[in-house]
């Protein structure tokens, strides 16, 4: 079983994992980073949405293979220490969350969003595919464009 | 010791001292308190509907505890899944404790021995609102008591604000300092009734949800994230057809795959536990199972709808030289899918046994796990994690059962999780249903309202909201039409009421999916009164103001028609729908645009919900529900659906079960509370659906110029 080196949320690390592995169960059954959530496990929920060197990627559908060595950020990882980013604080200002599971998916999409495009249109927001059974959708809007002025 | 009894309508409870080193109340409800318990068992009506009894009268146990570093922790029997109900339970305890609501924890309680514990029918708060404020009371003023004494003061002369009890000379005492002292005092001298809602500064004022940055973080910890040491990740192998049966299993290859533990066959299917969820779920991809046929093998959705036609009686014969409208509508079976899957973590030792799961009935799961695996009761811990979503599923406890099954075979923790599929294709769903009504009507008088329904026979399973209906006893063939006959009130004057629902009893793996039968029923209703309106050439919601049976109703439909500007111009293909529906102590009615431009994929583009709830606890938490509640709607009406093709659902994740994503979702949300009543306390979990769907549907046929009748429409 071939060994890969990863950067997750800033740290070093190395797992024992079959090349197809797919990153949401190295991140969650051998790593113990549980905040990337199964929901599908075939890219069709994003509540596992994290990000791959700064962009956006479904770890239920990304080998680890394609990560060696490369930067992984789970929605642990996207704090400064005890400052929340931009987004999770827009999150809780809109009191998002009603379940929450499907929102550490919603926010680094967002966070991922905002990177290149620093204010998201209503259609650009329509474009995040991400479901949230709980239907959280209006106050998930609010908070983008609140994320967006911050 | 008993500190007081208490009766607030029908729910009577009991607060009590409990003896501990730092002050800790219980409250208790339940007919154990009450001396006319088994009147209250067979069930009383209440304002709006005649709701049967439930958790109230069969005993729930709150307990309050304020520790010494000026905490209180409040153990919740109330599982959350997402609806709020920690907030607001501690809202009420911040409310009449004087305590800073940051300095509230809510914390789930493990099953205990009370069958009361679940949460189901939109009840939680209901129930709580009346003993939960009273212990709060009663901790509060044991506190000014203990303070009063330790400063040699009367006690009538100090008062509570932020967690702590303050002096008129300045000196102050946090409640955590007076914690043992408090603990002791059996007779406070303070009054204990909690506050008038006109001094209510924290219940009715929006608060946001308490787990919030746990959420945001990810360091909320729902069912598989809890770290149970040595835990192993299994999947389950499942029949091609519904409630298939395990004929015969070769396994070899599976396991002989690197990372795979065991193979285990239980009843549901062939266990496959390994070191991650991946090596489990490619272990279970590589069995070689011989299925036996399950119990609807030769069903498909044709077989259903001739069996749900065939199952509703005709109409009578209208009266001379009357009128009628009739309607037909049918609703397909609908996965309740909450965004976590079905899912537990079990550790099942020779004598003993422990589960972790989020489950709205910890002791019901608990009754299910012990006899599963032959142990007692009392042998078993089940531990009440936070869910990800229920809408009804989490009521029943199948992956708990197997997480049980599998630990005991193997004799070691195992987590089982339900695949999307799995939870697709053999979780449970909203039966599916058909209903046939007629309004009839002379010289503009309104004679009688038949609605002869009928559905899949719904598997109640744990679920608490038939708890004390006996169906024989009250003349009905099953519960569910008891169920139904008991809750399925119409809010409007239409003469004689004839209302059955016929049950035919296919096996599928059925559920109550948030709001039960009304979810479907109430909105055909709903339907029908649109119908009624475009036959008498009234407008919709006009017709239903007029028809409305009291006051209140009409004056929430009549802020829906000013807060909606109902009746604005609006372009080609586009129209506003409402819907309105009386449940759970209070009334919802909800208006809507839709764009159907394009008739296959309509948009709801905003949504107005007003809503009496009588006393509001929270109205964050509130528009959240009604927000939820409105997609449900969408969902519902619109898109989300399961087929049945001989045996097998067809969809098998988000990718074809089509649950609406946010382009599918109004951009423009907004809840209206009527004024508070200060006299009930509404259920918020469920009762904006029935309203939603209805104004879905309703915005979809005026837009398109159609009569909807089948459900999802597009589908
Ligand atoms: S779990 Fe990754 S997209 Fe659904
Ligand atoms: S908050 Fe529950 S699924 Fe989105």
């Amino acid at each position: 079983m071939p060994t890969y080196k990863l950067f997750v949320n800033g740290e070093h690390v190395s797992v024992d994992a079959p090349a197809d592995m797919p990153l949401l169960w190295v991140l969650r059954d051998l790593l113990g980073i549980t905040g990337p959530k199964y929901g599908c496990g075939i890219g069709a929920c994003r509540a596992c949405t994290s990000h791959l060197n700064g962009k956006e990627i479904q770890p239920c559908v990304v080998p680890i293979a394609d990560c060696a060595n490369k930067h992984i950020t789970t929605i642990e990882g996207l704090a400064d220490g005890e400052t929340l980013h931009p987004v999770q604080q827009a999150w809780l200002e809109e009191d998002v969350p009603q379940c929450g599971f499907c929102q550490p998916g919603q926010i680094m999409a967002t966070a991922a969003l905002l990177k290149t495009n620093k204010n998201p249109s209503d259609a650009d927001i329509d474009a995040i595919a991400n479901v949230c059974r709980c239907g959280t959708y209006c106050r998930i809007r609010k908070a983008i464009k609140k994320a967006a002025q911050a | 010791m008993s500190t007081g009894t208490s009766a607030v309508g029908r729910r009577r409870f009991i607060t009590f001292l409990v003896a501990a080193p730092t002050l800790t109340i219980a409250a208790r409800l339940g007919i154990d308190v009450t001396a006319d318990a088994p009147a209250m068992a067979a069930g009383r009506p209440t304002t709006t509907s005649s709701e049967p009894t439930t958790e109230a009268d069969l005993g729930t146990t709150y307990v309050l505890r304020v520790t010494s570093d000026n905490r209180i922790i409040f153990e919740s029997p109330k599982a959350d899944v997402g609806q709020g109900i920690s907030t607001a339970l501690a809202m009420l305890i911040a409310e009449d404790l004087d305590a800073r609501l940051t300095d509230v924890h809510s914390e789930l309680a493990d099953a205990d021995n009370l069958p009361g514990q679940s949460v189901g029918g939109s009840r939680s708060i209901r129930d709580a609102y009346d003993p939960v404020r009273e212990m709060a009371a009663q901790a509060r003023a044991r506190l000014v008591t203990a303070a009063a004494r330790r400063w040699g003061v009367a006690a009538d002369t100090l008062t509570t604000r932020d967690t702590a009890v303050h002096a008129p000379d300045g000196r102050s005492e946090t409640y955590g300092a007076l914690a043992a002292d408090a603990a002791s005092v059996t007779s406070p001298d303070v009054a204990t009734t909690p506050k008038p809602i006109s001094e209510h500064t924290i219940i009715g004022t929006p608060a946001s949800q308490q787990e919030g940055r746990a959420i945001v973080t990810g360091a909320m910890r729902f069912s598989l994230d809890v770290a149970v040491d040595g835990a192993l990740p299994t999947v389950v192998a499942r029949p091609p057809t519904i409630y298939g049966t395990v004929e015969s299993v070769d396994a070899s290859d599976t396991e002989a795959m690197s990372g795979v533990v065991a193979v285990t066959t239980i009843p549901t299917g062939v266990a496959v536990t390994a070191r991650t969820f991946h090596e489990a779920q490619r272990g279970r991809e590589a069995l070689r199972v011989t299925w036996g046929p399950g119990p609807v093998d030769d069903v498909s959705d044709s077989t259903v709808n001739e069996r749900l036609a065939q199952a509703i009686p005709p109409f009578a014969d209208p009266p001379l030289l009357s009128d009628h409208v009739d309607g037909r509508f049918e609703f397909a079976f609908v996965n309740h899918a909450p965004m976590e899957t079905n899912a537990a973590t079990a550790d099942v030792r020779p004598n003993s046994a422990v589960v972790w799961s989020s489950t709205k009935v910890p002791n019901g799961t608990r009754r299910q796990v012990a006899e599963a695996i032959g142990l007692p009761e009392d042998a078993v811990t089940v531990h009440v994690t936070r869910g990800g979503g229920s809408f009804g599923r989490r009521l029943s406890s199948e992956a708990q059962i197997e997480a049980a099954l599998v630990s005991q075979a193997l004799g070691r923790p195992v987590k089982v999780m339900w695949t999307r599929d799995d939870d697709t294709q053999h979780g449970r769903m909203r039966p599916a249903s058909m209903h046939r009504m007629r309004i009839t009507y002379l010289a503009g008088e309104m004679v009688s309202f038949e609605n002869l329904s009928s559905a899949v026979q719904l598997d109640f399973g744990l679920s608490p909201v038939i708890i004390g209906i006996d169906p024989g006893a009250l003349g009905y063939p099953s519960i569910g039409s008891a169920f139904f006959a008991l809750t399925q009130h119409t809010p409007y004057a239409l003469g004689t009421e004839t209302k059955e629902l016929n049950e035919v009893p296919f096996e599928f793996p059925t559920a109550t999916w948030r709001s039960v039968y009304s979810g479907h029923n109430r909105a055909a209703e709903e339907l029908m009164m649109d119908r009624l309106a475009s036959k008498l050439g009234k407008d919709p919601l006009g017709l239903r103001i007029a028809l409305a049976n009291d006051q209140p109703a009409k004056a929430l439909l009549r802020r829906l028609r000013s807060e909606s500007a109902w009746g604005t111009a609006l372009p080609a293909g586009w129209a506003q729908g409402i819907g309105y529906h009386e449940e759970y102590d209070g009334r919802a009615g909800c208006v809507v645009t839709i764009d159907a431009t394009d008739p296959a994929a309509p948009r709801v583009t905003s949504a107005l919900v007003a809503a009496d709830m009588g006393i509001p606890v929270n109205p964050m938490g509130l528009e959240a529900q009604f927000m939820g509640s409105v997609m449900d709607g969408i969902a519902s009406i619109l898109r989300a659906g399961n087929h049945i093709d001989s045996g097998s659902v067809r969809e098998s994740s988000f990718a074809d079960f089509l649950w609406p994503r946010q382009r599918h979702a109004p951009t423009n949300f907004r809840l209206v509370l009527m004024p508070t009543t200060g006299t009930s306390i509404a259920g918020a979990g469920e009762i904006a659906i029935p309203a939603a769907a209805a104004a879905v549907a309703s915005a979809y046929g005026r837009a398109t110029g159609t009569q909807p009748w089948r459900f999802p429409l597009n589908f």
